[in-house]
Parts: C-alpha cells; sequence; structure tokens
C-alpha cells in the first residue's frame, strides 16, 4: 500500500515537473499553432547552464536555478526574434523541418561541448533522502518539485485569467489582426510568451536532471512526452496541459514500476487512442486547424 | 489537331518521358560501370532515394506529413531478416516482396488513424506508431535480438542464380532494378486520375469531395502503397548488410528521410532520388569536417533550407538547367519548380 | 413526383448559435429557385448542410426523395448533387485540364484509374475540351489555377461544378467579387444552364434573382421568412422590412 502512494506521490512529481517543462509548448503548439519540435533543447539549455554552475563554479543550486530560467529565455527570445517569427505562418512542414534541425544542432552541440554522458547536479544535502509521512516514503527533493511547480502553475494560472498581458496573449493569439487593431503589439506579446514559455522550459530541465536525467539526446527523448502534454491536455486552459502531464507522469511511473517492459507501450498507445477518440485533446478544445 | 485529341495532348503532358529523365536513368546506370569500387556507398543511395521515393508519394502527392515513416522500414526490415534468419522463405526476391506486402498491411491498418485529422494529430500519431514498433521490438527481444539486432543472417542467391557478393556488386544491382521498378510503377500511378486526385486533395481537401472524390479511400490507398515501398526499402537494407536492429525504427531515420526529399524537391518523384545523392554526399562531407558531430550540420541544413524557403531554394538551382534549357531549345523551360509541376 | 431537394426540419447549432432553425424547404424539379436573405441569414450554412460539409444537429434531407442526411460529400456528388463556393475553392497547382478532367473522371467511374494515364480515355477528353470552350477556359487551359485572374477563375468554379453534371446545382453568389465588366460572362453561362437541371441560387444582387428565378424563399436569422414566386416576394411587407437599410445589397 505504502508503495502505491510512494509510487502516486513520485508520479505526481514527474508529472508536475512535466508541466513546466512543456507549458511553454502548450502556448507556441496548442494556442499559436507552432509545430515546435525543439522545445526540449530549451529545457536542457537550462539544465546544462544549471549543471554548469553549480557543478564547475560551485553556485548554490537554488541560485543557479533562476540562471537556468533566464539563460534559456534569453537564448528563446533570441532565435524567436532571429528565427521562429519568420515561421509562425508558414506550413506545418516547414515548422516540424526547421525545428528538428534545432534539436539535431543542439544535441551534437551539447554533446560536442560536454561529451554524451549524463550530467548530475549536485544537490544540497538538505535535498537527499526521504521522510516518512504517516509511513509513506516522500523524497525531500521530488516534494521540492512539488511545492515550486505547484506554486508556478498556480501563479501561471493567475496571469493568463486575471492580468491584462493573460487577456492581450489570448487575443493576440485568437485573432492576431484584431488584436493589433486594438494596439495591440502581437509581435511583441509572442516575442515575450515564447521567451517565459522557453525559460519555464529551463527552469523545469535543472530541476529535472536528477529524476529524467539530463544528457545531449534529452530534446529527443522527451519530446513525445511534451507533444502528448500539449496535444492530449488541449490548450483551452492550462488545466487541460496540467492534469494531462499529471496522468502522464503518474501512468509512466506506475508502468515502470508494476509493468517494467510494457511501460512506453502503453503510453503510446493511450496517446493513437486518445488523439483518434479525441482529436482535439481530453480537455478541451485545441487551436489545432 | 481536334480540340479533344489536343486536350488529351495536354493532359498527358507530363506523363510523356522527357530526355532529362531519360538521361537520368541512363547516368544512374552509368554510376554502376564507373564507380566499380563503391557500390557499398552507391547501394546505401539507392535505398535511401527508394525510402525517400516512398515518402513523397504520401508528402509530396497527398501532403500527409509523418513523422514515423521509418515504422513501414523497419517492418520491412525484420520482416526480410526473420524470413532469412529462419530459413522461412529462402529465395530473396519472393522475401523482398513479402517483406513489403507486410509493411503494406501495417499501413493499411494505420492508415485509418493518419488519414483523420489534421497535420498535428498526424505528425503525432506517426510518430507514436513508430515509437511503438520500437518499444515491440525492444520488449520482445528473443525474436528481434533487441539492441543487438537479428545476428547471423545469410542471404541466398537472388533466384538461385545470382550470388550477393562482398563489394556488393550484385546487392547494388538487385536494388536498382528495384528501385526502377518501382519507380515506374509511381510513374504511371502519379499521372493517372488517381495519382491527380491525391494531388487535388492535397490542394484542397474540401473541393476534391466536393466533385465527388473519395478522400479517405484515396488517402487509405497511397499510405498503404508508399508503406509498401518503405518496407522494400527497409527489406533491401537487411538483405544487403545482413543486419536489422532497433535502430531501423529511429526516430531519427524518419527525420532524416524527410530532409533528404525536401533536398530534392517534393511532388516530382525525383527529389527523393537526388535528395538521396545529395544527402549521401553532405554526409560524407560532413564526417570529414566532424566525424561525430556531422548531424550538427545536417540540422543547419534543414534550418538554413527553411528559412531560405523551400521554393525560392529550388528556384536559385534550378535556374541554370532552366536557363540552359530555354538557350539550347529555344522553347519554355522543361525542367519545372518542383512542388508546383513536374519535370 | 418527389421534388429534386427537400429538407425537413433541418437544424444547425455552432455552439450557441443556432444558425439553421427548424428550415423545411422544397424545391421543385426543373426550379429557377433563389435563396436570399441578409449577411449571415444562413445561407452558405444551408449549402453546406445539403451537401454533407456540415452534419446537422437535426432534421433531414431528402434528394429526390432519398435520404442523404447521412452521405458523406463524395457520395451525393454522385448522386447528382454538386455546388459552386461563395469563395472560390480550387487546386492552386493543377491547371483547368486537370481540374476539369478529374470532375469528369469521378463523375465516369475512372477516377480510382491508377494505370492510365490522364488524359488517355477519348470520352474524358472530348468533355474536357466541351466543357473548356464552354467556359472560356481553353486559352489558359494550361496555366496553373494560381496564376489565372479572378474572373477566370470563377469561371472555372463553376465550370467544375457543372463538369459534374449535376441534376441538382447549387450556386453561392456565382457572381460574387467578380468585376462589373465580367459578370456578364458568368451569368450568361448561369441563364445558359440546361432546363432540366434544378438549380438553387444564392445572390445579393436582386435584379438577377428576379430575372432569373422563378421562386424565391427568404431566409433571416436561419429560419424561413417567407416563400413564394418572385411577384409575391417582391410585395411582402415583411421583406420589405428585411432589406430596409440593406439598400447596398438590395
Ligand atoms: N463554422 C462556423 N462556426 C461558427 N459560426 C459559423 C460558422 N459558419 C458560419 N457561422 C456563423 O453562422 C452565421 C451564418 O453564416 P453563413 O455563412 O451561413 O451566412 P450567409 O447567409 O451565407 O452570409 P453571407 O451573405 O455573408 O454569405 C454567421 O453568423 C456566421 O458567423
Ligand atoms: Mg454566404
Amino acid at each position: 500500500m505504502t508503495a502505491v502512494l510512494t509510487n502516486l506521490f513520485d508520479g505526481i512529481a514527474y508529472g508536475m515537473l512535466l508541466f513546466v517543462l512543456a507549458c511553454g509548448l502548450a502556448v507556441t503548439l496548442g494556442l499559436m499553432n507552432f509545430v515546435n519540435l525543439a522545445h526540449g533543447a530549451f529545457a536542457m539549455t537550462g539544465g546544462y547552464v544549471c549543471a554548469v554552475l553549480v557543478n564547475q563554479f560551485g553556485w548554490p543550486f537554488f541560485a543557479a536555478l533562476p540562471l537556468a530560467f533566464i539563460s534559456s529565455a534569453v537564448v528563446g527570445i533570441v532565435l524567436e526574434r532571429l528565427l521562429y517569427r519568420h515561421l509562425y505562418t508558414r506550413s506545418h512542414l516547414d515548422q516540424v523541418l526547421f525545428s528538428i534541425g534545432l534539436v539535431f544542432m543542439s544535441v551534437a552541440a551539447v554533446d560536442y561541448i560536454t561529451g554524451s554522458q549524463r550530467v548530475f547536479i549536485k544537490l544540497p544535502s538538505m535535498l537527499e533522502g526521504q521522510f516518512d509521512v504517516l509511513g509513506v516514503g516522500v523524497g525531500r527533493y521530488r516534494l521540492l518539485i512539488v511545492v515550486i511547480c505547484g506554486l508556478l502553475t498556480a501563479t501561471l494560472q493567475l496571469v493568463l485569467a486575471r492580468t491584462r498581458f493573460g487577456s492581450r496573449l489570448r487575443a493576440a493569439v485568437d485573432d492576431p489582426r484584431a488584436a493589433s487593431g486594438l494596439g495591440i503589439n502581437v509581435p511583441q506579446v509572442f516575442a515575450f510568451t515564447f521567451a517565459f514559455g522557453c525559460g519555464l522550459a529551463g527552469l523545469g530541465g535543472a530541476l529535472s536532471a536528477e529524476i529524467l536525467g539530463l544528457d545531449p539526446y534529452f530534446p529527443l527523448k522527451f519530446m513525445i512526452y511534451f507533444l502528448i502534454v500539449v496535444t492530449v491536455g488541449g490548450s483551452s486552459s492550462i488545466t487541460g496541459p496540467f492534469l494531462a502531464s499529471l496522468l502522464l507522469g503518474i501512468g509512466d511511473v506506475a508502468g515502470k514500476y508494476y509493468v517494467p517492459k510494457m511501460g512506453p507501450f502503453v503510453i503510446y498507445t493511450l496517446m493513437i487512442v486518445i488523439l483518434i477518440w479525441r482529436p482535439n485533446g481530453l480537455f478541451g478544445r485545441t487551436a489545432m486547424r | 489537331m481536334t480540340a479533344q485529341a489536343d486536350i488529351g495532348f495536354h493532359a498527358r503532358r507530363h506523363a510523356r518521358w522527357h530526355a532529362g529523365e531519360i538521361a537520368f536513368w541512363l547516368l544512374a546506370l552509368a554510376c554502376a560501370f564507373a564507380f566499380p569500387s563503391r557500390y557499398l556507398i552507391m547501394t546505401e543511395i539507392v535505398r535511401l532515394g527508394l525510402f525517400a521515393l516512398s515518402i513523397d508519394l504520401i508528402l509530396g502527392y497527398a501532403g500527409i506529413v509523418s513523422l514515423g515513416h521509418a515504422a513501414f522500414f523497419g517492418i520491412g526490415a525484420y520482416s526480410a531478416g526473420l524470413l532469412a534468419l529462419h530459413g522461412i522463405i529462402n529465395e530473396p526476391l519472393l522475401a523482398l516482396i513479402v517483406a513489403g506486402l507486410g509493411a503494406a498491411v501495417l499501413g493499411f491498418a494505420t492508415s485509418f488513424l493518419v488519414i483523420r485529422g489534421v497535420d498535428l494529430t498526424r505528425l503525432m500519431v506517426t510518430l507514436g506508431i513508430a515509437l511503438l514498433l520500437e518499444a515491440l521490438a525492444e520488449r520482445y527481444s528473443d525474436i528481434t535480438g533487441g539492441t543487438d539486432g537479428l545476428q547471423g543472417i545469410e542471404m541466398q542467391p537472388i533466384l538461385g542464380l545470382f550470388a550477393f557478393d562482398m563489394f556488393g556488386r550484385t546487392g547494388f544491382f538487385y536494388s536498382l532494378a528495384a528501385l526502377f521498378l518501382l519507380f515506374l510503377l509511381a510513374r504511371r500511378v502519379v499521372h493517372s486520375p488517381f495519382g491527380l486526385s491525391l494531388r487535388a486533395i492535397k490542394n484542397n481537401p474540401l473541393r476534391a469531395a466536393a466533385i465527388g472524390i473519395p478522400v479517405h479511400k484515396r488517402l487509405i490507398a497511397i499510405y498503404t502503397l508508399a508503406a509498401f515501398y518503405a518496407g522494400i526499402a527497409g527489406a533491401l537494407f537487411t538483405q544487403t548488410t545482413a543486419l536489422a536492429s532497433l535502430d531501423v525504427f529511429a526516430f531519427e531515420r524518419s527525420a532524416d528521410l524527410l530532409l533528404v526529399l525536401i533536398i530534392g524537391g517534393t511532388g516530382y518523384l525525383y527529389g527523393g532520388l537526388i535528395g538521396a545523392v545529395v544527402f549521401r554526399m553532405l554526409q560524407e562531407l560532413f564526417s570529414i569536417i566532424t566525424p561525430q558531430y556531422w548531424q550538427f550540420w545536417i540540422g543547419l541544413v534543414l534550418v538554413v533550407i527553411v528559412m531560405v524557403g523551400r521554393g525560392r531554394l529550388h528556384r536559385w538551382v534550378l535556374w541554370a538547367p532552366n536557363w540552359l534549357i530555354a538557350r539550347l531549345g529555344g522553347r519554355k523551360a522543361a525542367v519545372a519548380v518542383p512542388e508546383t509541376e513536374g519535370p | 413526383m418527389a421534388a429534386a431537394l427537400e429538407t425537413i426540419g433541418l437544424e444547425k447549432h455552432f455552439g450557441g448559435l443556432r444558425v439553421t432553425r427548424e428550415l423545411s424547404l422544397k424545391i421543385a424539379r426543373g426550379a429557377r429557385h433563389a435563396l436570399i436573405g441578409p449577411n449571415g441569414a444562413g445561407k452558405t450554412t444551408v449549402i453546406n448542410l445539403l451537401t454533407g460539409v456540415l452534419r446537422p444537429n437535426g432534421g433531414r434531407i431528402l434528394l429526390e426523395g432519398h435520404e442523404i442526411t447521412n452521405l458523406p460529400v463524395h457520395k451525393r456528388v454522385l448522386r447528382g448533387l454538386s455546388r459552386t463556393f461563395q469563395i472560390n475553392q480550387l487546386y492552386a497547382d493543377l491547371t483547368p485540364v486537370e481540374t476539369i478532367g478529374l470532375a469528369v473522371s469521378e463523375r465516369l467511374g475512372r477516377g480510382g484509374d491508377w494505370w492510365r494515364a490522364m488524359g488517355s480515355r477519348d470520352e474524358v477528353n472530348a468533355e474536357i475540351a466541351e466543357t473548356l470552350s464552354r467556359f472560356h477556359l481553353l486559352d489558359v487551359m494550361n496555366e496553373p489555377t494560381a496564376t489565372l485572374p479572378y474572373g477566370k477563375q470563377r469561371l472555372l468554379e463553376i465550370a467544375v461544378a457543372i463538369a459534374a453534371r449535376p441534376r441538382v446545382l447549387l450556386l453561392d453568389e456565382p457572381a460574387a467579387g467578380v468585376p462589373e465588366s465580367e459578370r456578364h460572362d458568368i451569368l450568361a453561362v448561369v441563364a445558359a444552364l440546361p432546363r432540366d437541371v434544378t438549380v438553387l441560387l444564392i445572390e445579393h444582387d436582386m435584379d438577377l434573382v428576379f430575372s432569373f428565378a422563378d421562386r424565391i424563399s427568404v431566409l433571416v436569422n436561419g429560419a424561413l421568412l417567407t416563400e413564394g414566386p418572385p411577384e409575391q416576394v417582391a410585395k411582402d411587407p415583411q421583406v420589405k422590412a428585411v432589406y430596409l437599410g440593406e439598400a447596398t445589397n438590395a
């Protein structure tokens, strides 16, 4: 019984991590309808920046996390301004080719710089180990992840639903032309959103090094996971991707634990079934065209 | 000419063989004799060309974007490998066809999942199917040999006459013959009303249905045919290299394939073949510069192609041949821009 | 004899929006029927429902007495129902020869031919030639559609619909967007349609509607306001009220 609960908790932590990693993609792919397969590369950037800062420059882990966010966001905004923005209106095939190209480049580049072995980020000792809650083993680090990601999710939800920026973003996505008619600077809104999504991915990348593993193939390995979160979750709100992340996280952890050999098989099958059954995602309407 | 004969003439415009096409195939054959020491790499190019031809059928003609075409390649590869390994079908040609049919069956079965929905759903579903097969192959490693792949495949002579030799000569001619025959078939198909209806569907599915084209049926048919082609390509891979391992299903294979086709241009059949040559040469070149990291450059090529614009790129590349033809022939250029019309 | 086309209590909702309301229409065989109504009345939606592009939320559709409510789009075409689109729906990369050739091939059941080249069947070629010349498209027959002037594209749009040899033809604002100088070609083509083809015409140009139609249905907010012969509809005070202030269209 406690194993079940521990697994459940691990699954939730994993799922929340996935959400933070993928929610930027929920906006670019789900709302802006841009097929960005390179989203994982931004996460990897954050992860590696954090790893270098902590392991080589001796920064404290918590100080390196914001830097992971910032570095990915900066890379994101630079690429958005230079490249991505020219492709918003292009065909999905072009977007796919372009982002695969970026993935290949990032994989090879990171491999070249750091080597292909898995990277570990040295965690502060207070985050190591487990403690018991009513007999259920709760990993300290995973608890931290749940707390951070939970806070982020709540903030995000508030920002999108309550602030002026949130309504501008929704207007810009719904009808870019009408939005710019209303005096909204659409390219700026897009660029900022894109960068913020990349930043979150970077933060997620740093947090996930311990759990998902960080190596140059990260963008390829987890590409499908991010896509699942967005397409299965839908994008009418961030609740959909959030729930999808949780399901995926719990399902993946449970799958690996109980049917170790069939784990990925189950997830891919489920994904295909859901996409066929509800092409617009389990939790609502996507802006898929 | 009567108006009716005139129409026939114009409608068959693309279906007629052009001098450039004949030259292309003569050149391919000439290569076989000009570079006897490079059979292995040329076989690879032929196989890749066939694989790219397969995705051109669905992407270039029917507009179906796939991120998991390696699924069919892999099925073909493993089928051929298992048939030979267990001595079920020893004659390679027959095994090749059976392997292709195996892939076609899978293609048919999954086509129902793929043809529905929008680009994004298609991307995800095709990718998902390939990943699924890879996971399955890994799970049943007692059958597939897991990461080590199938070991100890021995190929019998083709038709009992032509044994595979260590220089890859037989393998090359065998592959080239398969490519040529399948190319002829594809060429026939795309210039038929059926093939034209695929282009109509790609251009405007709404209008296609509104003139009575059964859109789903046509897409299922071409997807199945493309799967057959990809299966043959995979089977050729196993038969000529005596290898089949998990990476036949890999995402990178599907992604590289898109690049191959994009380099050559979609929707005129030769794109995949030309793309295969260029891609392989680029790969060689990049491996010379940075042996381990050639993928970086492949990625860069993709990014550059998209940023410059595929159509524009091909106009630039074809500018010279177009100019030449216009000068020499004193007529309107026949080498057209891929994507809008054939050569 | 059953009506050429009939709808019974047709309903269509987009979310909370009721775009077609209990619409019951009857179009007699050989009729020249016009469907008019202000912008956004739901006229195009009706055509989309009739042709199967949209599925109704309720009600039935009968073509020559046979239920077609759940038939897919292409099967309705084979049963003799064809349409034009308000906004051109053509194949940008295909030429008029290919576009018309496809429509003819499909109708003759040759669309699935995968072995014979397009253009190798005389009966198909003859019909392509006839259609292209009737629609003044012979001179541009080898140009990709996207490069044709708008007027020619509009002609092609109508030509494709007619190449399917429909028994019931639905025309959604055939002259929309065509410059005044080229309107004549289009109207002449519409006027010259064979009498045995039943036509449902959507049009904002009232002169055209009254010269063409022998029966008019007026649609407002998705519901049928009134129906009758032109003289009666012209006098109808309700119709006048609806079109008051719509002077630009009427
Ligand atoms: N796919 C759709 N989703 C949501 N609303 C739609 C959709 N299609 C049409 N509508 C709405 O249904 C109403 C009727 O539209 P429709 O195009 O049928 O009108 P119409 O009479 O053809 O107008 P017009 O004269 O401008 O062509 C409009 O309010 C339109 O906004
Ligand atoms: Mg309309």
